[in-house]
Formats: structure tokens, C-alpha cells, sequence
């Protein structure tokens, strides 16, 4: 039914493919680069060796996928709590944000291995990472929802007898809502790059230390199957998102 | 009888821009008080401060003896001049806010508005959401919700503008009763004299910004008879040229 829709995007991503594969299979790639070939993997040896190591592959998607999962949900906690402290008080907000910005600020690659030291090997330091770098658009997106909020429309309920938290409730949060879930979904989609940050400073498990021993080993084609297994996390979870906003924010 | 709003030497300005000057008038219990004036005199300011939204700059206000904001706030319930719908509630539920907010439960707050709902034509529609009414449609949920509220004193800001003269007639036929029905005291701000002539005890015309109250004038409210008959009488014309020049007189902008 959407075929339109989605017939174009497959195309492009089917060719694209086609040719990858194409130029990987006669040797041309690794050659033009200079490589042994079995450094340069075709798209298909890529499936094949997703569909070999599977289980080892799904089990580590696993250990990422919970990191991925309990880092997101401590920032939408933390995210959504600092952007109703900086609404609810002009003091709070002017104090605060320089802070949040300054957050960002922070190199990921640095910050990560001190926060290994710090928290060990455990699932902790990975779950810091990807709430620091998933907490910043929640905030601002949310913020940003929150000051659409039609102050004519809080003024009538005003008059209507509203308290502060009924017109928080009842005006602001569904206001809001949209912008919720527009940081949110940027949030799950930089999620994932948190969680292999977090796993290379330090971690026995996971598609990012998965990763990482590839790499050492030479084992180009299962890299690419990790990544592949990351994207689809990482498009998952955006789908996810937006499918509950579209169930959520029906009056738009 | 003790008046139900008062303005004594009432003054109001957004920083530097003065809005109202020596505003004085009185209201009664149960009467409605029409406001007219050129665009930008101040209208909505005033019925604003009346319901407590705002602070008076100098002069007296009170509503119900209460002179605070909080107090007149209590009084008042205010009708914007957008109808300020919540797109995501259905219309009952809309129509229901001002009870749900004074703590009754949900189910309480649909009943009592639904029984507005079949007097104003609004049957069939209580699950629509505020999109998908009409523009007559969605002031009709805004007075009901302004109406269930229960308050004394309803300040209306132009319920029926944005809609085309025949809709206007017809919901200014049906706004006269619910609004004698209510027993409430109305302050209603129009900038079309007819209707504030048609529905109004008295009708007040300010001058432009910052408004004044240059006159009085009696309003139609209690003359029986259908609208059409009652707003082709001749002293009801003579009423409304009266109006006209005065406004005339007063604006050249309007
Ligand atoms: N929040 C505000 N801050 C500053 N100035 C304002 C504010 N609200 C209104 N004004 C100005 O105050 C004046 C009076 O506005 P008001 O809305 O009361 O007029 P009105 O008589 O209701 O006009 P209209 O017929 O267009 O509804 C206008 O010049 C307007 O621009
Ligand atoms: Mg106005």
C-alpha cells in the first residue's frame, strides 16, 4: 500500500548494494585499495557471516541492546526533570543550561575510560555515557515543547479555576509531548554510538567490544555484520519511537 | 441593589502605552454589560483586569466586593477572544475543563456538560475533536465551558467574531436565553454594535486607545419578539445610529 512510498529508498539502497557487491566479488575493490581481499568483504560474505556467527553476534546485540535500553530510559528521567526544574523557574533555568551545554562539551572518548576506572567493567559506565550524550536533545526538545505552551490558553484555564499543576498537566505536558519525542528520537539514535564508546573503554561483552576484537583479528566481514546489527538497533528503536508518538500526539 | 462588578477611576497601561483612562461603570447582579470601542482601545485589557488576569495600574476594581486578583479570579470566569480549545481533548471534555479543575471527577464534568450540549445544537458531536467543529461550533463548546464553570460573572471577549454575519444572527438568538438562563452577570466585548445593542441591558463605548468610557447607551436585552423584528425597530435603529456616530465621532480609525 505504501509501496510508492517505500519503493524509492530500497532502490537506491538495493544498487547500491548490487554494486558493492559487484566490485567486492571480481577483486577490483581490494585491488584499487591495494588490500588481500578477504579485508574488503562483499555484501553477501557479510550476510554469510552474520548467519554463521549468529548466535555470537545476538548475544552480544544483546548485551548492547540492554545498555542501549537503561542508558535511554536514565536519560529520559533525567532529561525530562531538568527541562520541567528549568521551566518552572527562570533562576533555575539561567543557572542550569550553560551546565547542560558544557555536558556536551565533554569528549565521550575521553570521558569514557575514566568512567571505566571509576565503575569498572560493568554495565554503569556505559549507561553514564549514553544518558550523557542522550539526555542533551531530550532537554532542549523538550524545553523548546514546553515553551509553545499558548500562555492564552493557560490564562483561561486560569480563570477556569485551574491549579498550577492542572495547567501543567492539562496544557503544558500534552504541548510539549511532540517535542518529547522529537529528542527522543534523536536520543535513540545516538544511543547506539554511546553504547560502542562505553564498550571500547572497557567491556567483555557487547557488539562494540565484538567490535574491537574484530578489528584486532582481521575479522573484517563480521565488523560489518556488527554494525549492520547496530544500524537495525538503532533504526528499531527510532521506529519504536515514532510509533508510539503516533499513538500518543493523535490530535495532530 | 449592591453592584456585582465595580470600576472606580480604573487606569491601565502596558509599560509606557496607556490602554484605559478613568474607566468607571457598575454592574448589577444578573445584568449584562455590553462593551464596544474601535480595534485596540482596550477591550480585552479590561475585561482581562475584571477577571483578575491582570493588575490595574491605579483605580479601583472589584468583583463581588472581592478587590485582589485572586479574589476576582475566583468571581469570573473569562471567555478569550480565540475560542483557546485544547485540540487534544475531545469537545466534552473541553466543555468540561472548569469542573474537572474544581476536582470533580471526569465522569461528573461530561455529564453536566453534555446536557448543554443537546441544548445548543452540539448533540452528536461530544467525542469530535476541536479540528474537526466548525468555527460556530467550537465558540458554542467555548461559552458551554465558560457557562458549566458555575461562576457569577462571565466575562465573554467577542464570542461570536470570526464568524460570517448569518451564523452571528443566529447564535446571537441562541446566546440571549442561555445567557438569561445562567442568572449570571455578563461584561461582553463586540466590536459589531448591533449584537451588543441586540443582547446587552447597557452598552458602554469606549474611546480609542487609551479607551474611555464616553457613553452609555440602553441595550435591546428584555424587548421580546424574534431578533429580526426586535433589531428593525425604529428606536432600536435610532440606538444603534447613536452608536455608530458616537464611535464615528470618536475614532476615525475604527
Ligand atoms: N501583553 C501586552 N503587552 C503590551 N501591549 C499589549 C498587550 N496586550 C495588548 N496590548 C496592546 O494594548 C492595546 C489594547 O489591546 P486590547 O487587546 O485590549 O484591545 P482590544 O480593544 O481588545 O482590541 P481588538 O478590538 O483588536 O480586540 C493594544 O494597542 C495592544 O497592542
Ligand atoms: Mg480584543
Amino acid at each position: 500500500m505504501k509501496l510508492r512510498l517505500w519503493l524509492p529508498p530500497l532502490l537506491v539502497v538495493l544498487a547500491l548494494l548490487g554494486l558493492w557487491q559487484l566490485a567486492a566479488s571480481n577483486g577490483f575493490l581490494a585491488d584499487s585499495l591495494g588490500l588481500e581481499e578477504f579485508l574488503v568483504p562483499s555484501p553477501s560474505g557479510i550476510a554469510e557471516v552474520l548467519w554463521q556467527d549468529r548466535d555470537l553476534i545476538l548475544e552480544n546485540a544483546g548485551t548492547t541492546l540492554v545498555e542501549i535500553v537503561a542508558g535511554f530510559c536514565l536519560a529520559l528521567v533525567i532529561g525530562l526533570t531538568v527541562a520541567v526544574l528549568f521551566r518552572s523557574s527562570d533562576l533555575v533555568r539561567r543557572a542550569g543550561y550553560p551546565l547542560v551545554v558544557a555536558s556536551q562539551t565533554i569528549p565521550v572518548i575521553v570521558i569514557a575510560p575514566v568512567l571505566v576506572v571509576w565503575f569498572g567493567y560493568g554495565i554503569w559506565p556505559k549507561l553514564l555515557i549514553i544518558s550523557l550524550i542522550c539526555f542533551f536533545p531530550i532537554v532542549v526538545n523538550t524545553l523548546d515543547g514546553l515553551r509553545r505552551t499558548d500562555p492564552e490558553a493557560v490564562r483561561m484555564m486560569r480563570s477556569l479555576d485551574a491549579s498550577r499543576f492542572g495547567i501543567f498537566r492539562r496544557v503544558e505536558v500534552p504541548t510539549a509531548l511532540p517535542g518529547v519525542f522529537t529528542g527522543a528520537r534523536i536520543a535513540a539514535a545516538v544511543a547506539v554510538i554511546g553504547a560502542v564508546f562505553g564498550e571500547w573503554a572497557g567491556a567483555d561483552s557487547g557488539l562494540g567490544f565484538l567490535i574491537l576484537q574484530d578489528n584486532a583479528q582481521l575479522e573484517t566481514a563480521r565488523m560489518f555484520a556488527s554494525v549492520f546489527v547496530l544500524s537495525v538497533i538503532a533504526i528499531a528503536l527510532y521506529a519504536l519511537i515514532g510509533l508510539l508518538e503516533r499513538v500518543v500526539v493523535r490530535w495532530r | 441593589m449592591t453592584a456585582t462588578v465595580s470600576a472606580r477611576d480604573l487606569t491601565h497601561s502596558y509599560g509606557s502605552l496607556k490602554t484605559l483612562a478613568e474607566i468607571d461603570f457598575e454592574v448589577s447582579p444578573g445584568e449584562i454589560f455590553g462593551i464596544v470601542g474601535p480595534s485596540g482601545c482596550g477591550k480585552s485589557t479590561l475585561l482581562e483586569l475584571v477577571g483578575g488576569l491582570g493588575s490595574p495600574t491605579a483605580g479601583r476594581l472589584s468583583v463581588a466586593g472581592q478587590s485582589g486578583n485572586a479574589g476576582r479570579l475566583a468571581g469570573c470566569a473569562w471567555m478569550p477572544q480565540r475560542d483557546c480549545l485544547l485540540p487534544w481533548y475531545s469537545a466534552l471534555d473541553n466543555a468540561g475543563l472548569a469542573l474537572v479543575n474544581q476536582g470533580r471527577s471526569r465522569r461528573e464534568a461530561r455529564l453536566a456538560a453534555a446536557e448543554r450540549f443537546a441544548h445548543f445544537g452540539l448533540q452528536g458531536f461530544e467525542s469530535a475533536r476541536p479540528e474537526e467543529l466548525s468555527g460556530g461550533m467550537r465558540q458554542r463548546v467555548a461559552f458551554i465551558r465558560t457557562l458549566v464553570s458555575g461562576k457569577p460573572v462571565l466575562l465573554l471577549d467577542e464570542p461570536l467574531a470570526a464568524l460570517d454575519a448569518i451564523t452571528r444572527a443566529d447564535l446571537q438568538e441562541w446566546l440571549a436565553p442561555a445567557l438569561a438562563g445562567s442568572g449570571a452577570t455578563v461584561l461582553l466585548v463586540s466590536h459589531d454594535v448591533e449584537e451588543a445593542l441586540y443582547l446587552a441591558d447597557r452598552v458602554a463605548v469606549l474611546s480609542p486607545r487609551p479607551g474611555r468610557i464616553v457613553a452609555t447607551v440602553e441595550g435591546a436585552r428584555g424587548e421580546t419578539g424574534p431578533r429580526d423584528q426586535v433589531v428593525s425597530s425604529t428606536s432600536f435603529n435610532q440606538r444603534r445610529q447613536e452608536l455608530l456616530a458616537l464611535l464615528a465621532a470618536r475614532g476615525e480609525n475604527k
